[in-house]
């Protein structure tokens, strides 16, 4: 079994809300100072869901795939010190500042690449601009089946069964191989990376790619189907919305005094 | 592509009935389209949907668009995205719009990738550019840190829209209109993904979408016995009890009463927020209630800087006095 996952790099999502700015006039976020950026949350479950088909079939072969410029190797070597075998980065200005259009062709062609693939996961949205889009959009890039926001992925016999999250419980779904799926945190928590899981993966060195003609160290695109070239949509703006703090904290003696003050209150204010 | 021309709705249907974001999007999408001066139509995709054709039209569509075949009782991507792509090739419109929902977050990009154009999800607004006409697609992005406004090159120009983010028109059953019927889009021996069960995790009581109060609990409650008395209140106010991720994650409630970016979006008159921190994914599915209370014991807590009350507390302290407290102002 050859599963591949895509992990992106992002900034850390429960960092505090208070920390979090955007430079207007450059329609940019600022990275918050001394906040390292994490493997997508998602995306980790995504791992997840791979080693744990890993667990019961033994010679599945995991290669997780990055997009990205500039990289943390800490961070995005974490599929690998969780179990991944491989680690394949695109790395370069020109795969920057990308959507949703441009990345799953990019993230398309090194699958195609990669080349051996029963099932690939991606995580159901990253959680930098909470799309959910490139999961679907390299399925489609490569003419295979997609099964989105998935809680639990088993594969034998030639497919794929997946239980993918509704709005008020799942559904079954079997897919037939190769086949790509988005997974969601439903699915449980990652397992922690072990000592000797982190020894092994500070050894691997990941393949690097770049954009060119697809012959070495390339993959077959070029320069304006990728990155911001490549794009189908057009950020007119980025802006964080104003928020007007005005909590009016209830206080008592004791907090049994705050709570029937709180009651009270809520009536006066005919909140109930 | 110049002659791309309306907007294009993609309704949902559960038992018989038009979803609540469906007579959503059609309240936004007659504005965006008076607004360009064109017309409003709506796809309905399904099995036994066509009489649902007058209601739509009621609700402010001026065309209706009909794909009823026995395969398509239940959503299934590849089947959808072939009775959808017919319906596109057939309206071509200037903007398609679906709900963020669990068909819409699905069917969305794929139509997006099909169709060799942009889509942005989970909108909270939409508005039309005067000047170039180009569709403004707002978003929350960064969990909700930050709003995005996009603008799309292809067509048609393809969005999500959160729920509650529009409000539906008023139902005047004397307005008319067309229905398409669209025959033959669908071949079920094609579809290659399967649905084999689906199954139902029901929630006792009123339900979140629906609740005037809810009382939600995250990871400070410690375990499923805090729940039990946010059941209490939520019981004693008729409402609902919802809860944060990390709760959902433990096992101690549910999955299907998470709130937030990725659990159901809500907009209740009175929000209890229990121990919990007020993540900005959290918020997202919640902000829009209109009364926010939030009881936490560390006074730096983000919600408090959400909420329009706050009582600074251990919740095992407050809640059974705030309960008590609120059952009797209400019996009186
Ligand atoms: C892409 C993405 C999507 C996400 N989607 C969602 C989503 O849809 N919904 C969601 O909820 N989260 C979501 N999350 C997770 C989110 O980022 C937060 O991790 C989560 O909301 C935190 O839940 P919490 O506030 O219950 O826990 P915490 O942040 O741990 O807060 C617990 C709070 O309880 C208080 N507390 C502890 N003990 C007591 C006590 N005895 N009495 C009173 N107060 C007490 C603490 O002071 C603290 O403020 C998402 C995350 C990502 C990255
Ligand atoms: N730059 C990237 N590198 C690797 N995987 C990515 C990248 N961008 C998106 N993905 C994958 O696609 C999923 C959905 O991303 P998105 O559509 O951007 O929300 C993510 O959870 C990842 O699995």
């Amino acid at each position: 079994m050859n599963i591949i996952v895509c992990v992106k790099q992002v900034p850390d999502p429960e960092a505090p809300p208070a920390s979090f700015k955007v430079d207007p006039a450059a329609n940019k976020v600022v990275p918050p100072a001394g906040v390292a950026p994490v493997v997508s949350p998602f995306d980790e479950q995504a791992v997840e869901a791979a080693l744990r088909i890993k667990d019961k079939q033994k010679d599945t072969k995991i290669v997780t795939l990055s997009l990205g410029d500039n990289l943390v190797r800490d961070v995005i070597k974490k599929p690998l010190s969780m179990g991944a075998d491989e680690l394949v980065l695109l790395e370069d200005p020109a795969f920057e500042e990308g959507d949703s259009w441009s990345t799953a062709y990019a993230l398309s062609k090194a699958i195609e690449k990669i080349g051996s693939y029963d099932l690939i996961l991606c995580g159901r949205q990253a959680a930098d601009w909470d799309a959910g889009q490139v999961g679907t959009g390299i399925a489609e890039f490569l003419g295979i089946p997609c099964v989105t926001v998935a809680k639990k992925v088993e594969v034998g016999d030639g497919k794929a069964t997946i239980e993918r999250v509704t709005a008020d419980g799942y559904e079954v779904i079997e897919a037939p191989l190769p086949c790509l799926v988005t997974v969601s945190n439903e699915l449980g928590e990652p397992r922690y990376a072990a000592l000797k899981g982190i020894m092994a993966a500070a050894k691997k060195q990941p393949k690097i790619w770049k954009p060119g003609s697809g012959d070495g160290d390339t993959i077959a695109v070029s320069a304006d189907e990728i990155g911001a070239k490549g794009r189908v949509t057009k950020l007119e703006k980025l802006f964080q919305p104003v928020k007007e703090a005005k909590c009016e904290i209830v206080e008592g003696e004791t907090p049994a005094d705050a709570a029937v003050a709180l009651a009270q209150r809520l009536r006066e204010a005919k909140v109930i | 592509m110049a002659d791309n021309n309306g907007v294009l709705v993609c309704g949902e249907v559960a038992e018989g009935k038009l979803l609540a974001i469906t007579l959503e999007l059609l309240g936004g999408g007659r504005k965006l389209a008076d607004e360009l001066g064109e017309s409003l139509s709506i796809a309905l995709i399904g099995s036994g949907v066509k009489d649902l054709a007058q209601e739509a039209i009621a609700f402010g569509a001026d065309k209706v668009y009909v794909v009823d075949d026995a395969a398509l009782k239940d959503y299934q991507t590849d089947s959808y995205a072939a009775a959808m792509d017919a319906v596109v090739k057939s309206a071509n419109p200037r903007a398609l719009v679906l709900g963020q929902t669990s068909m819409g977050r699905d069917l969305a990009p794929k139509m997006g990738f099909k169709l060799k154009t942009g889509v942005s999800m989970d909108c909270i607004e939409l508005s039309i550019d005067p000047s170039s006409k180009a569709l403004l697609q707002t978003r929350p992005v960064y969990g909700g840190n930050a709003r995005a406004i996009f603008s799309t090159g292809g067509m048609p120009q393809i969005a999500t829209v959160r729920s509650k983010a529009m409000s539906a028109l008023e139902r005047d059953d004397s307005r008319k209109g067309d229905v398409v019927p669209i025959e033959g889009a669908v071949d079920a021996a094609a579809a290659r993904i399967k649905v084999v069960s689906t199954v139902k995790e029901e929630v006792e009581g009123v339900k979140l979408e629906d609740a005037a109060v809810i009382v939600t609990g995250g990871r400070g409650l410690g375990g499923p016995e805090g729940f039990q008395e946010l059941e209490k209140l939520a019981k004693t106010m008729k409402g609902a009890v919802g809860a944060t991720r990390p709760p959902c994650d433990n096992g101690w409630v549910p999955a299907a009463i998470q709130i937030g970016l990725t659990g159901k979006i809500v907009s209740p008159d009175v929000y209890f927020a229990v121990a919990l921190s007020g993540s900005s994914q959290h918020m997202a599915g919640c902000s829009g209630s209109k009364t926010i209370i939030a009881i936490n014991r560390d006074p730096e807590a983000n919600i408090f800087k959400e909420a329009q009350f706050g009582v600074v507390g251990d919740w095992k302290q407050v809640m059974p006095p705030l309960t008590e407290k609120i059952k009797e102002l209400l019996a009186g």
